[in-house]
């Protein structure tokens, strides 16, 4: 008896008992569609992440104010004043490997044009900014390291700050005032898109850093004029992250003028090593998944055995016939690995599209990315396949050894 | 009759096997022969070794010692591929409670056979119709055997057994589950396909329908002990006229 024949002759006993064959496979079903699922999740949450590596630059380094500590209790990062832009413009004179330097001020401001007005984040920066984050105008210009030294009232806007003070488009050359001091806007920036955390890129007013300090945010710290809330690195390519931020930690050390046994008083975050932390822990929660689904597979192949198994017994008689018009034993033994493997692969079948079907929806309403790879659909049909041949095969073994005699005679 | 005629030749066969620690002695040292062409019936008292000779001389069984050879062919030492093989070609069966497989038709139970013997799909379909009209099931083929009386379904299964055209047809007490009119229709069958040159052994323990042989070989305690021709033969065409003539209303149930 050849496959197909064989095929035909499985799928037949299949349907004469259709609803205890669709609940066997339902272990199976189940397994390929969480292993579907889980993967595309996970796939599609790493793609995030290294597109937002790629967005962001992988040689981005951030030096944070440090914290305060008041008897005792540790303050949140950022309470402690120290950062300042004679740190910034010292790094960039002074630590080897660096490409830009962007000291920065974050504010949130009132932005006004005509009778439109937008709280926009504001940031002011140096012209390194635009480097550092390489970041580029869509339509104008960038302010220069000139203006931003001399305090130029200038305005480079994101695409949702301008999409919401000008409708029309004609942004570039308008007057926006910020804290009701009137800018220039000279540049849209390129649109970016949500970062990691879901925060929108495009909300965002550029301005010189001097500007801001003096006429927008006002001082971050009385008796520090020139006092920064962040300064961003960007490492030239090539150059050792590890030892830019041995140097830059050894140089702000020394102009804070910290003591070898005190903490310091900055933190520094390398952000791919944020954004690698989040990747990993999302994968070891996917592995998880995936294991819950495997046993969720093996589970259901123990159901096929258990059927498999109550079927051999059932059809003891037919088995006997069967064997005494011909059958030799190897095609007992294969029609029931074929029975128990096609009951494994039309769960796979099921199972990945179920799979696909679930992703989507997770994909539309939980607004989580999904990407189903196809080597996972390949995988996991391949493994429900083999699910099916690994717990098949005993029964159909003790099917293939009945003596004819006995199971003729079986009542 | 010669040796060249001889379907069926056992010499000194002997089958014992272990039951319950116990040695069990089913067949002690059957010699005979069965002509081709011919139809024989097997009698005994259940224990007799009946069985063990039927499950021997079909090829589902292999004996403990001596020779068995069937269409020419040295048996005992075959591997139970081989034997399958055997069964597939040579041997039709057919049994007391008919053994068709449930929800499947009259004309797929015919063709499983032809499956183990790779036969393509179109002419098993042929062979199995052809078959059945040569029970007298033409029209039924589409029935499953819950919708088939006893008869029918016993008509079924002998066109099984008849499909790969085997050289012998073994039948085990195939009128034991039937009524004695429906039974006489069987038998007029299996008369009908010993003229057309089949070998036919029919294992019973019913005289009447032992009758219906040419032949009657009577085992005991694993023995043969009488190997006769019958007398006064019956033939079930006959019968069946004399059964209508009686006034008969009795058919066998749609």
């Amino acid at each position: 008896m050849n496959l197909m024949m064989t095929f035909a002759v499985a799928l037949r006993a299949l349907r004469v008992n259709a609803l205890r064959s669709v609940l066997t496979m339902l272990g199976i079903i189940i397994g390929v569609a969480a292993v579907i699922t889980t993967v595309a999740i996970g796939a599609g949450a790493q793609d995030r992440v290294s597109a937002q590596i790629a967005n962001l630059g992988t040689n981005i380094i951030t030096v944070f104010n440090g914290s305060t500590n008041q008897g005792g209790v540790q303050q949140g990062s950022g309470t402690q004043i120290s950062l300042s832009l004679g740190d910034a413009a010292a790094i960039n004179a002074e630590v080897p490997g660096v490409a830009a330097v962007a000291p920065t001020i974050r504010s949130t401001v009132q932005v006004v044009a005509g009778n439109l007005n937008w709280s926009a984040p504001t940031l002011g920066t140096s012209a390194g900014f635009f480097t550092a984050r390489n970041w580029d105008v869509e339509q104008g210009r960038l302010f220069t390291e000139d203006e931003a030294r001399r305090a130029g009232k200038v305005a480079v806007l994101g695409v949702t700050v301008a999409a919401n003070l000008f409708p029309d488009g004609d942004a570039v050359g308008q007057y926006v005032r910020l804290a009701r001091v009137p800018f220039e806007v000279i540049g849209i920036l390129q649109k970016k898109g949500q970062n990691t955390f879901g925060q929108d890129q495009d909300d965002i007013a550029v301005i010189p850093i001097e500007t801001a300090k003096t006429r927008v945010s006002g001082r971050l710290s009385r008796g520090r004029p020139d006092a920064v809330q962040q300064i961003m690195i960007k490492v030239d390519d090539g150059a050792d992250m590890k030892q830019v931020e041995a140097d830059l930690s050894e140089l702000l050390r020394q102009r804070h003028r910290i003591q070898p046994n005190q903490p310091d008083d900055f933190v520094i975050r390398n952000l791919s090593e944020l954004l690698a932390t989040r990747e990993a822990s999302q994968r070891i929660l996917s592995l998880l998944l995936l294991a819950v689904a495997a046993v969720s597979l093996v589970v259901g192949g123990i159901g096929i055995m258990n059927i498999m198994l109550v079927s051999v017994t059932e059809r003891t008689r037919e088995i006997g016939l069967r064997m005494a018009v011909g059958a030799r034993r190897k095609d007992i033994l294969v029609q029931f690995l074929v029975e128990a493997v096609t009951l494994s692969l039309i769960g796979g079948a099921i199972g990945i599209a179920i799979g696909l079907a679930a992703s989507a929806i997770i994909a539309h309403f939980a607004g989580w990315p999904t990407l189903v790879k196809p080597d996972s659909l390949i995988l996991s049909f391949v493994f429900a396949g083999a699910v099916g041949v690994f717990f098949g095969f005993y029964p159909a073994r003790k099917a293939a050894r009945l003596d004819p005699i006995v199971a003729l005679r079986y009542e | 009759m010669a040796a060249g005629d001889s379907l069926i030749t056992v010499r000194n066969l002997t089958r014992e096997y272990h039951l319950g620690g116990g040695l069990v002695r089913a067949l002690r040292g059957v010699s005979l022969q069965i002509g081709r062409g011919e139809f024989v019936a097997v009698m005994g008292p259940s224990g007799s070794g009946k069985s063990t000779f039927m499950n021997l001389v079909g090829c589902l069984d292999r004996p403990t010692a001596g020779d068995f050879h069937l269409d020419g062919a040295d048996i005992a030492a075959l591997d139970s591929d081989a034997l399958a093989g055997i069964r597939g070609r040579k041997v039709g069966f057919v049994f007391q409670s008919f053994n068709l497989l449930a929800r499947t038709s009259a004309i797929e139970n015919v063709e499983v056979p032809l499956l183990y013997a790779n036969v393509p799909a179109a002419e098993r379909h042929a062979r199995a119709l052809k078959t059945l009209a040569a029970v007298g099931l033409g029209e039924r083929g589409h029935h499953h055997p819950s919708q088939l009386s006893g008869g029918q379904q016993q008509r079924v299964a002998i066109a099984r057994a008849l499909v790969n055209d085997p050289v012998l047809l073994l039948a085990d007490e195939p009128t034991g589950a039937l009524d004695s009119r429906t039974g006489v229709e069987i038998m007029a069958i299996f008369q009908d396909m010993n003229r057309r040159g089949i070998t036919v052994v029919l294992v019973t323990h019913e005289a009447d329908i032992a009758r219906y042989a040419e032949r009657i070989i009577s085992f005991r305690d694993g023995l043969v002990v009488a190997d006769e021709r019958v007398k006064n033969r019956l033939d079930a065409a006959v019968q069946l006229a004399a059964l209508d003539a009686a006034g008969g209303t009795m058919e066998s149930a749609a």
